[in-house]
Order: C-alpha cells, then sequence, then structure tokens
C-alpha cells in the first residue's frame, strides 16, 4: 500500500507529516499518553509549538489562527482530562466549520478498554461532533489517516477532525510513510464541480426588482468575496452579513445593509422583509437569523452551498446551485445583469436613514457602542477583531465595520464564552504584523482567563478591551426584558481587579469609569505593539438593540427607540 | 411511510457509532438495521429501515453522505428491489394443535429446525410484512422467543422486470 523506506517511530512521523503539510505552529499542552510525540516535536525546526495554560485554550488558538489565515489549525493534548478539556473548543469549531486537526494521546492499545490511568474514549465522545475522526491502532496506519483527516477538514465544508493516537502507536517503528489508496470516498475531499444552472438561476436574481444578498461564513471559508462584491456590483443588489460572515462584504461599502438576525440592523432585517429575492451565500438559514418558514416572506429564496445537507435544511427554497461558492459565483456571473434598482436602492437609503443603530449618549458614563466606534475609527478598520460572548460581541459586531474578510473571530454557532482571548492569541501568531484585538466582558474573560500567561510568557502584543458592568450583561438584558427584572444569579458580587490581575502577568492595564476618559483610554489601549488590557467600565442597565426576541421573526423587531414601548 | 436505504460503508470499528449516532443525534428513528461485509472485505453493507416523509429522508441521506466512512447511499424504492427478513421462532404446540402448527409452517414455506413434544423451532425469511404476518398467525399457539435479524435488501439489475 505504501513506498517503504527507513523505519521510523510513529511519533516521528507524526511529526513529519505535519511538517510536510506545511503546518507551522501547533498549539498545545503535553501529558504522559502524548509523550513520545513531543520527545519528537523537540527536534523539530519547522514546527513552533505554543504551551497553553488549559486545553480549551489550545483549541480556541487553532481556531483563530484558522480563521485569521485561512490556513488549517492544529491542536494537541493528552489522554484523558487532556482530551476531554478539548471539547467545548472542538464542538465550536466543529459548528462554525472551522477546520482544526486535533491530536490526542491515548493509553497504549493493550490498556483501552481497561479504565487506565487518564483513559477516556475521546473517540466515542467526539463522534457527534467531529467532521471525522478515528483511533489509530499501528503506526503503520499513520500516514493514511493523517492524509485522510487533513483531506477531510480543509475539504469540502471546512471541519473538525480529531485522531487519537495511543501511546505505543507513538513509539512502534514504522516503514510506511506515504499513504497509496485512501478509504474514503473522493467527495469528502475532492473540489466538488457546481452543480445546477448557473444561467437560469442568474435570471431569476435579473428579473428581481428588489434582490437582497445574504451572506454567510461559507463565504470566508470559500475566500469569495472578491465574486461576492463583483455580484452584488454588477446586480446592483444590496448585501447583508450573518454574524459569521461579517468581513465578506465590505461593511463601509454603499450596498452594505450591515448585519441581519437577532442583533442585525434594523434595516437588513426589514430589507429581508421587503426584498422579493433573497440569495443566499453560504449561510444555513439559522435560527438567530431565520425563524420560521415565512423568512422572507415576499421573496423567491435561492441559495449557494457546498454542503447539499443544507439546502431545503430548515427553510424551503426555490432554486439551488450547489458548489464551492467562488466557483458557483464565478458561473453565475456572466449571466448577470444590472437593471434598474434605483427605487430599491432609495428605499434601502431611506430605512437605513429612518432605523439606524442607536443608543442613548448622554450622561457621564462610557458606553461600549461610542468606545467601540472609537476604537474602529483609531485603528482605521483594519485591526483583526476576536470577541467572547454576549452584550460585546454584538456590539462590535454592530459597531466595528468590517471591510476585509478573515478580520472577524466570534463564536457564532455555539456561543461560547471564553472563545475571545485564545483566539485573539491564535490570530496574533497568524498575523504578527496586525493589531489583534480581544474585545470582551467580565463574564467571558474569566472563563479563559489563565491564557495571558501565554501571551506573556510568548510576548505577545495583543490588545484586551474588557467591557465590566459587573454583571452577565446579555443574560440580565433578557431578565430585564423577558423576567420580569428577576435578576437570577446574573450579577457578580465579586470580580478580580483585573488590571492589578493584567499587571500580574505583566500586561499593562488601565481601567476608565468617565466619558472624559475615553480618548485617555483609547490612546493607552493602542498605542504601541505590545499587549495591553483596557477596562471599560460601562453601565448594567445599557442594552443590545435592535433585538429579535428568541422565537420570533424579523416583524417583530424591537429597536432602540421601541424601548419605552416594549417595557410598558 | 416507511423508507429502506442501503449504505455502502468502510469495515472499520467505530463505523456502526458514527451511523447510529448521527440518527440519534438528529432525532431520527431507526426501525431496523442489518449490517454485513461485502465481497469486499474493506466494505460492509448496512440496511437501515426508517420511518419518515421524504424530508426527513432526504435529510437522513445528505447527512449520511458527509460521513467519510459512509462510500454510497442508495434509498430502496420497495417495487424495485429484493426485501428479506430473517426470523427464528420458537412457538410452544400441544397433542391437540401440532398438526394445524405444521399445517400453518408447510403453507408458509417454513423451515422445522427442532421438533420437541411441546416446542417447534422455525425459520422463516420473507419481506417485512410476512415475516409479521407468520408472526401474527403463530401467536394464538402461544410465542416463547423470536429473534428478526432487521431487513436487508438489494435492488434488482433490470428496473424494468417489475
Amino acid at each position: 500500500m505504501s513506498s517503504t523506506t527507513e523505519a521510523i517511530t510513529g511519533g516521528r512521523l507524526m511529526v513529519e507529516l505535519l511538517e510536510e503539510a506545511g503546518v507551522e505552529i501547533v498549539f498545545g499542552y503535553p501529558g504522559g499518553a502524548i509523550l513520545p510525540f513531543y520527545d519528537e516535536l523537540y527536534h523539530s525546526k519547522k514546527i513552533k509549538h505554543i504551551l497553553v495554560r488549559h486545553e480549551q485554550g489550545a483549541v480556541h488558538m487553532a481556531e483563530g489562527y484558522a480563521r485569521s489565515t485561512g490556513k488549517l489549525g492544529v491542536c494537541i493534548a493528552t489522554s484523558g482530562p487532556g482530551a476531554t478539556n478539548l471539547i467545548t473548543g472542538l464542538t465550536d469549531a466543529k459548528l462554525d466549520s472551522i477546520p482544526i486537526l486535533a491530536i490526542t494521546g491515548q493509553v497504549a492499545t493493550d490498556a483501552i478498554g481497561t479504565d487506565a490511568f487518564q483513559e477516556a474514549d475521546i473517540f466515542g465522545i467526539t463522534i457527534p461532533i467531529t467532521k471525522y475522526n478515528a483511533l489509530i491502532k499501528k503506526a503503520d496506519d499513520l500516514a493514511r489517516h493523517f492524509e485522510e483527516a487533513i483531506k477531510i477538514a480543509m475539504g469540502g465544508r471546512p471541519g473538525l477532525v480529531l485522531l487519537d493516537f495511543p501511546k505505543d502507536v507513538q513509539t512502534q517503528k514504522t516503514s510506511v510513510r506515504k499513504a497509496t489508496a485512501l478509504k474514503i470516498a473522493p467527495h469528502h475531499y475532492e473540489r466538488p464541480k457546481v452543480k445546477g444552472d448557473p444561467q437560469e438561476f442568474a435570471e431569476v436574481l435579473n428579473q428581481a426588482k428588489r434582490p437582497l444578498l445574504y451572506v454567510g461564513g461559507g463565504a470566508i471559508n470559500s475566500f469569495a468575496s472578491a465574486e461576492i462584491k463583483a455580484l452584488a456590483e454588477k446586480a446592483n443588489a444590496p448585501v447583508t452579513t450573518t454574524l459569521m460572515g461579517l468581513g465578506a462584504f465590505p461593511g463601509t461599502h454603499p450596498l452594505s445593509v450591515g448585519m441581519l438576525g437577532m442583533h442585525g440592523t434594523a434595516y437588513a432585517n426589514k430589507a429581508v422583509l421587503e426584498c422579493d429575492y433573497i440569495l443566499n451565500l453560504g449561510a444555513r438559514f439559522d435560527d438567530r437569523v431565520a425563524k420560521y418558514q415565512d423568512f422572507a416572506p415576499n421573496a423567491i429564496r435561492a441559495h449557494v452551498d457546498i454542503d447539499a445537507a443544507e439546502f431545503n435544511k430548515r427553510i424551503n427554497v426555490d432554486h439551488i446551485l450547489h458548489g464551492d461558492l467562488k466557483d458557483a459565483i464565478r458561473e453565475i456571473l456572466p449571466f448577470v445583469k444590472g437593471g434598474d434598482r434605483t427605487s430599491w436602492i432609495e428605499n434601502i437609503q431611506s430605512l437605513k436613514k429612518n432605523h439606524p443603530l442607536d443608543f442613548d449618549n448622554s450622561g457621564d458614563s462610557i458606553k461600549p457602542q461610542d468606545f467601540l466606534q472609537r476604537v474602529y475609527a483609531k485603528t482605521k478598520g483594519e485591526a483583526i477583531v476576536s470577541t467572547d460572548v454576549g452584550q460585546h460581541q454584538m456590539w462590535a459586531a454592530q459597531y466595528y465595520l468590517f471591510d476585509r474578510p478573515n478580520t472577524w473571530l466570534t463564536s457564532g454557532g455555539l456561543g461560547t464564552m471564553g472563545y475571545g482571548l485564545p483566539a485573539a492569541i491564535g490570530a496574533k501568531f497568524g498575523n504578527p504584523d496586525k493589531t489583534v484585538i480581544c474585545v470582551t466582558g467580565d463574564g467571558s474573560f474569566q472563563m479563559c482567563i489563565q491564557e495571558l500567561a501565554t501571551i506573556a510568557q510568548s510576548k505577545l502584543g495583543v490588545k484586551i478591551l474588557l467591557f465590566n458592568n459587573n454583571f452577565l450583561g446579555m443574560v440580565r438584558q433578557w431578565q430585564e426584558l423577558f423576567y420580569e427584572e428577576r435578576f437570577s444569579e446574573s450579577q457578580w458580587t465579586y470580580n478580580p481587579n483585573f488590571v492589578k490581575l493584567a499587571e500580574a502577568y505583566g500586561i499593562p492595564a488601565m481601567k476608565i469609569e468617565h466619558k472624559s476618559e475615553i480618548e485617555k483610554g483609547v490612546d493607552f489601549f493602542l498605542k504601541d505593539s505590545g499587549s495591553a488590557l483596557i477596562e471599560v467600565m460601562i453601565p448594567a442597565e445599557e442594552k443590545v438593540f435592535p433585538m429579535i426576541p428568541a422565537g420570533k421573526s424579523q416583524q417583530d423587531l424591537i429597536e432602540f427607540k421601541d424601548l419605552g414601548k416594549f417595557k410598558k | 411511510m416507511k423508507h429502506t436505504l442501503s449504505i455502502l460503508v468502510n469495515n472499520h470499528p467505530g463505523v456502526m457509532s458514527h451511523v447510529s449516532g448521527l440518527f440519534t443525534r438528529r432525532g431520527y428513528n431507526i426501525d431496523s438495521i442489518a449490517v454485513g461485509v461485502t465481497d469486499n472485505t474493506e466494505v460492509s453493507s448496512m440496511t437501515i429501515v426508517l420511518n419518515g416523509d421524504d424530508f426527513v429522508v432526504g435529510q437522513v441521506k445528505n447527512q449520511l453522505l458527509k460521513l467519510p466512512d459512509v462510500l454510497r447511499v442508495q434509498d430502496m424504492a420497495y417495487a424495485s428491489s429484493v426485501q428479506r427478513e430473517l426470523v427464528l421462532i420458537s412457538f410452544s404446540i400441544t397433542e391437540n394443535n401440532r398438526s394445524e402448527a405444521l399445517t400453518i409452517c408447510n403453507g408458509f414455506d417454513v423451515k422445522i429446525l427442532e421438533m420437541t413434544e411441546d416446542s417447534l423451532l422455525i425459520e422463516f425469511s420473507g419481506n417485512s410484512r410476512q415475516v409479521t404476518n407468520i408472526i401474527s398467525v403463530l401467536k394464538p399457539f402461544g410465542i416463547r422467543e423470536i429473534s428478526r435479524t432487521g431487513q436487508i435488501a438489494i435492488a434488482y439489475r433490470n428496473q424494468n422486470s417489475v
């Protein structure tokens, strides 16, 4: 089955295969069952290993690296608790279709199934959350499994793969170092041809009077931004993006209507109600966007996706094009005609004017929206921004306009608190010359706060923008609006001194509380290329608007200006 | 509506978990599942019977095809495929009804594997309806034990032959 050469250990081969796959950086944490591999990694001159403080950090770093660079992210853990600590991050990567290779150590093959020390059936545990996983029982199988795993992670709709290596497999000798026959079917890794009729597909768009493009995370994975821009401009069609699609179409483009969905702009959500044609480009009609079958009720619905299982999964569509988004748009483009859409564009402009993103900026307290707008101005919109999960995430999505793909890193599908800091670290390793900002909240930050040590150890320049309201802000918002202000367990009656904490890790930090300090704060935080933390105290009652209440549709959108009405 | 899916998968440990797990976590119910290796020892054939409308079955097919170990999924239309199930039934008989039982067995083309003074152990194969039918006919005798294989299926080569 293979070309044979001099026998080497499984661990050595694992390192060589990673090198051959072009992997330059891995994030991990050693332990007994993965030691033979780590011993070989010690000798590698090509692969840089980042030692994390918790395995969840390792996966999120790999995710941040993968999302910001478009390359494969690799994370490593030992058996048992090391492997199970990966689970949250792995599930996160699964839901957001991020290409990740997770490598775990396993107890020796003769001990598997005996409840051995640090044994967990990570193969079984991760079946539901991986795109592919395997337990490798012989060093001879290593090469094939590596090739299959990497092809599957990067191929089609990208995703997460996990390979589990018993300790003795890492020490076994093998001379099989190249797979000649893969056991998986080609459709799992070959780039699919576009299926459907691009001309007919484009005709429907041409006939539309009020078309709207709805762009999702698939646009980022497919590197299709240029094609989407060309399509929007040629068709003269406004573009809205999902949370995952931010940056796939320039947020400052005149045709941009911003983000749609639960906390999307009012004008995007209203455009969805008014459009007569909606073209989904690599999104999945997620439930935070499209609540009912009557999504875009007046529109013909069309969908382009690489994953055939997404067609008609939640929302029925009228026209389908199956294939890689970039290829598909290239095939549609020649048939797309401009058409006069002046009144539709004017309609969008008046929606934007009459239903802007809004907040009350009177008073002395610092409003996070205001602060983010200033960070946007100061960085000229060129930073890579990661977020945790909660109100700060939505404010960042709304007020930092993303013009480029791969600059917005957020946990969209799983909504994982603790994602932001390690994701920023991974992104900074992948983009050392760019400004990387982690926008976080006092709740989320404490979930992976130990990775401050990883920043310190690598002398990394990650900027941390911590909005502190001494609450789980989004939980509080829901409790205020839907649970009659019963703030059950959402208030932190203890928070650490975040400034001192950052300083304990050698990271310069500053806290601001009043509007008069904003300029000083922004300057301090972004002044040089080093790490810094700015703690911004914000009012606990500040809310994210617009908002579509959970379970409701675009029709039920609440804007900032409706708040008074709603509270009665 | 019942659907029969014939699925070719890689024959190695964990594939069964991958397939059945997919059904579990998406809330689809499996009526029967039968697995056996094919002439190629690296490939197994699975026959899964499930209840669901065309939407559910379409989803199941699409999701199955996403599993790397799944090589092919075929939705077997009842009319253009052979569908069989094997059942072993042990049931009670008495001196009085023994000949009646044997007549039934004869009529159903049943293979008798063991006969004792007070019991019969039989083997029967047929489509699911026939299997269910023979079980209900034998029920009055007093069924002691039943073991069904679950359904297997294969498409006719000539789709016009039926």
